[in-house]
């Protein structure tokens, strides 16, 4: 067990020290909103303390959209695909994140910039098509408006990297 | 009278607590007192109410102005937000529309100090009077009868004085006064059918449960609103909170419960929110806790959050997930009022059912029996959504037709496009066609026409909507959500699905009509819950209204409306392309059109087309050169693309 996973466990055990807590469903929440997704060694401890099989935590946890497997990216892509967005083109939109991006729903891309989902709803029908980036709800989406997102992070990325290259070759003479 | 109770003491609680209420809200009736309300549920917040909360604030404090501001819930009126009420003395309560920090800082300029009421975002006035246009005068507004609604958007959802001064608990001391038989009596009188879709009677479900004997009861509130494109139950537990925590506690004096779930969906948080405060506010005022209002009866209520399934809508199944296990439906009977929530009699109501409760049982049930249809009383709740001019929540009492909600109400289709149906009920609701608009809204007349009332949501499609895409849309959602209990559910639904991709796609065959209708009936005689027993509507719907559209792209390869991408191609018409202007080829983001050298015409290059549309809306409307083709047998040839253009990809 490394560093991260030690830290989990003892997230976990942390966490049903309150037996009020004890709930699979609400422990499975908890663990997703600490670190993004559920990590397997997360879902062996809630397991361990309810006193279930590791199986049974699973079969619970793949039956319910919430949960996810694998870390979000920096970037948490969700499309919206609810009514009112399908009816106004919004797999046009899921089309073309996932060509820019090189990835399929529920797949995050390989330098855990972005991640990508479809979501049902997310509830400003009037917005629709709806995309979700990170907390922002960002409306009335076209295909150009996913490239000037791409374009957004990617210039801020780069003042960034620049600033921090500033920064550092300021500090180097001290 | 209930001789359990200590009524006297609650009495005198109650009219303490109305006393106290009173008295802290005396803003709210006060004529003198300046106000403005800020409409922030979760649509207004998307778009921008704190900021124009903020603004009003900020503008009032530096011209030192006394007025309030306070964040109310939603009017229903999305197409406006964000909106704000803005009350002064000696004027009715102006509604005004689509603020922005700007408009926000301009209106308090000019009214507060200018006495100019600042007609530019101007929706209307509320209440009557005669010397500004009223919101009642505007069919959007003046066509609807707010039962539910009424509280929503006019006080502050947070805030327990603002809602028990404006009547959310009246009906809960009636109950203590009455006891549970005449409460269950008076349910029956009045005529409430369960309004989460199904219309069963509420009385039924609640006297059964209070029949039963048990050491433990349960209240349970469905809150778990899966519809996509559906928000009715949202904003009425983002708007009025109280009105449902209400409802539930006579639920539970009325069955003999002590302890009440609120099973909402994560992807509300905001109303998560609000349901944990009230319950904190309701628990120290003492509405809810070891003896509501000193009376002795005991009642609580927890918030489950639901973790993203649309079959936990599906009561059984909702219970399952409340005990924390996969939330799959199990077979009816024991009904959950005779072996519900850990075996025990359980009550499960749509949030919308529990928010009627308390004033049935203030105003007397005669009041609600008056309103609705032979069958079905009351008002009836619709998110309006997709191609109509307002969307939003529209409230009509039962029995108003279909073409008074979209044409009236909702106010047509936009853009001057074609209705063509509305899809009613959720995903497994049935389209209706325009022939079909008179119908009544009413459980059994929407049944009968073969779609259903469900939860609320109602979406309008335009000529621009493929209906065999749209079955197979409703389809997908269903069937990624089938729980996989039941065979026919689970394969079923799957077989449908490849067979209408198979026809979107073009790869139709004359006998897959017949196949799909074969299996539709089968999933619906073959399954256990309403999932799968609907989940063939939409394309039972379409098949019977709309089955030209099927043949068509199965015989002509063609899709009438243009939606299906396999099977329409977009074209620039040579002759009216302008050659000068570059606006298409700079939209398009695949690199697809590119510019004849000679000719100077833009041309499609149909391999790298991904059929988005970007090029549509950028083509000035004086040439009008880009058309959608279908089928794509009438697609004219187009010049090969020279190879070295294609290399540079800059053009």
């Amino acid at each position: 067990m490394n560093e991260d996973e030690r830290e989990i466990v003892e997230w976990v055990n942390e966490y049903f020290n309150d037996k009020e807590r004890w709930n699979l469903i609400g422990a499975l929440q908890a663990l997703q909103k600490q670190f993004g997704y559920l990590p397997k060694v997360g879902r062996r401890a809630v397991a361990a303390r309810l006193n279930m099989s590791p199986a049974n935590v699973h079969a619970v946890a793949t039956f319910y959209n919430q949960f996810r497997f694998v870390p979000p990216g920096k970037y948490e892509i969700k499309v919206c695909l609810g009514t009112a967005c399908a009816v106004k083109q919004g797999k046009l939109i899921l089309d073309h994140w996932k060509r820019r991006l090189g990835i399929d729903v529920g797949e995050v891309t390989e330098d855990l910039e972005y991640s990508l989902d479809r979501v049902d709803c997310v509830g400003c029908c009037t917005l629709a098509p709806v995309t979700m980036v990170g907390d922002e709800t960002l409306g009335d989406m076209a295909v150009t408006k996913v490239d000037g997102i791409l374009l957004r992070n990617q210039i801020q990325k780069e003042q960034e990297a620049r600033k921090a290259a500033a920064q550092q070759s300021q500090n180097k003479p001290d | 009278m209930n001789a359990d109770w200590n009524i006297d003491a609650a009495r005198e609680a109650f009219k303490a607590l109305r006393d106290k209420s009173h008295e802290c809200c005396e803003l709210l009736s006060n004529e003198e007192a300046s106000l403005v309300l800020v409409g922030a549920a979760t649509c207004g917040i998307a778009a921008g109410a704190l900021e124009v909360a903020e603004a009003f604030k900020d503008e009032l404090e530096a011209r030192a102005i006394e007025a309030k501001v306070f964040e109310v819930g939603c009017m229903g009126h999305c197409y406006a937000e964000p909106m704000a009420v803005v009350k002064r003395p000696g004027y009715p309560p102006f509604v005004y529309h689509h603020l922005d920090k700007g408009k926000a800082r301009r209106l308090v300029r000019k009214f507060f100090t200018e006495e100019d009421p600042d007609f530019e975002n101007f929706l209307g006035a509320l209440g009557d009077g005669e010397d500004f246009p009223t919101m009642s005068m505007a069919p959007r507004y003046g066509g609807e009868h707010r039962r539910l609604l009424k509280r929503c958007g006019v006080h502050d959802p947070k805030n327990i004085e603002q809602a028990v001064e404006l009547g959310a608990y009246d009906g809960l001391m009636e109950a203590l006064e009455t006891g549970p038989k005449k409460v269950i009596e008076s349910i029956r009188e009045s005529g409430l059918r369960g309004l989460g879709g199904a219309g069963f009677p509420t009385w039924r479900k609640w006297d059964a449960c209070r029949r039963r004997e048990s050491d433990e009861k349960y209240i349970v509130c469905n809150a778990d609103e899966g519809d996509p494109g559906a928000f009715m139950d949202r904003t009425i537990l983002e708007s009025d909170t109280h009105a449902v925590i209400a409802g539930m506690i006579i639920g539970g004096l009325a069955i003999g419960a002590k302890k009440g779930y609120v099973y909402v969906r994560s992807e509300y948080p905001l109303a998560v929110d609000r349901l944990k405060k009230a319950i904190v506010d309701a628990r120290s005022v003492n509405l809810l806790g070891e003896s509501v209002l000193g009376s002795g009866f005991a009642f609580d209520i927890s918030v489950v959050m639901g973790a993203g399934a649309f079959v936990c809508g599906e009561e059984t199944a909702l219970l399952a997930s409340v005990e924390g296990r996969r939330g799959m439906p199990r077979t009816r009977p024991p009904f959950p009022a005779e072996s519900g929530l850990w075996g025990k009699p359980t009550v499960i109501n749509n949030v919308k059912t529990f928010a009627n409760v308390s004033a049935i049982l203030a105003e007397g049930p005669e009041t609600f029996a008056s309103l609705g249809t032979q069958t079905s009383k009351g008002t009836a709740v619709f998110a309006l959504a997709g191609k109509v001019l307002n969307t939003g929540l529209v409230e009509v009492p039962m029995g108003a037709t279909l073409r008074e909600v979209v044409m009236d109400i909702g106010g047509g289709v936009p853009s001057g496009k074609k209705f063509k149906a509305v899809q009613i009920g959720g995903p497994s609701g049935g389209c209706l066609p325009e022939s079909l608009l008179d119908t009544p809204v009413d459980f059994d007349a929407l049944s009968k026409a073969g779609s259903m009332m469900g939860s609320g949501g109602m979406v309008i499609l335009d000529e621009d909507n493929c209906m065999v895409e749209t079955a197979r849309f409703f389809l997908e959602f269903l069937q990624r959500e089938s729980c996989g209990k039941c065979t026919f559910c689970r394969i079923g639904t799957r077989h449908m699905l490849d067979l209408l991709t198979k026809i979107t796609e073009g790869e139709g065959e004359p006998e897959d009509i017949d196949k799909l209708q074969r299996l539709a009936e089968d999933v619906k005689a073959g399954s256990l819950c309403n999932l799968g027993k609907t989940a063939a509507n939409p394309v039972l719907t379409t098949l019977r209204f709309f089955r030209e559209e099927y043949e068509a792209h199965i015989k002509n390869k063609e899709c009438a409306a243009r939606q299906c991408i396999a099977l329409t191609a977009y074209y620039i018409l040579p002759d009216k392309c302008a050659r000068g202007c570059d606006a298409c080829v700079g939209s398009c983001p695949t690199e697809a059109i590119w510019t004849h050298e000679k000719k100077r015409i833009k041309i499609i290059e149909q391999d790298k087309c991904v059929n988005c549309g970007s090029c549509l809306p950028v083509c000035p409307p004086d040439y009008d050169a880009i058309v959608r083709i279908s089928p794509l047998s009438e697609l004219p040839p187009s010049l090969p693309r020279p190879k070295k253009e294609v290399s540079d990809g800059k053009g």
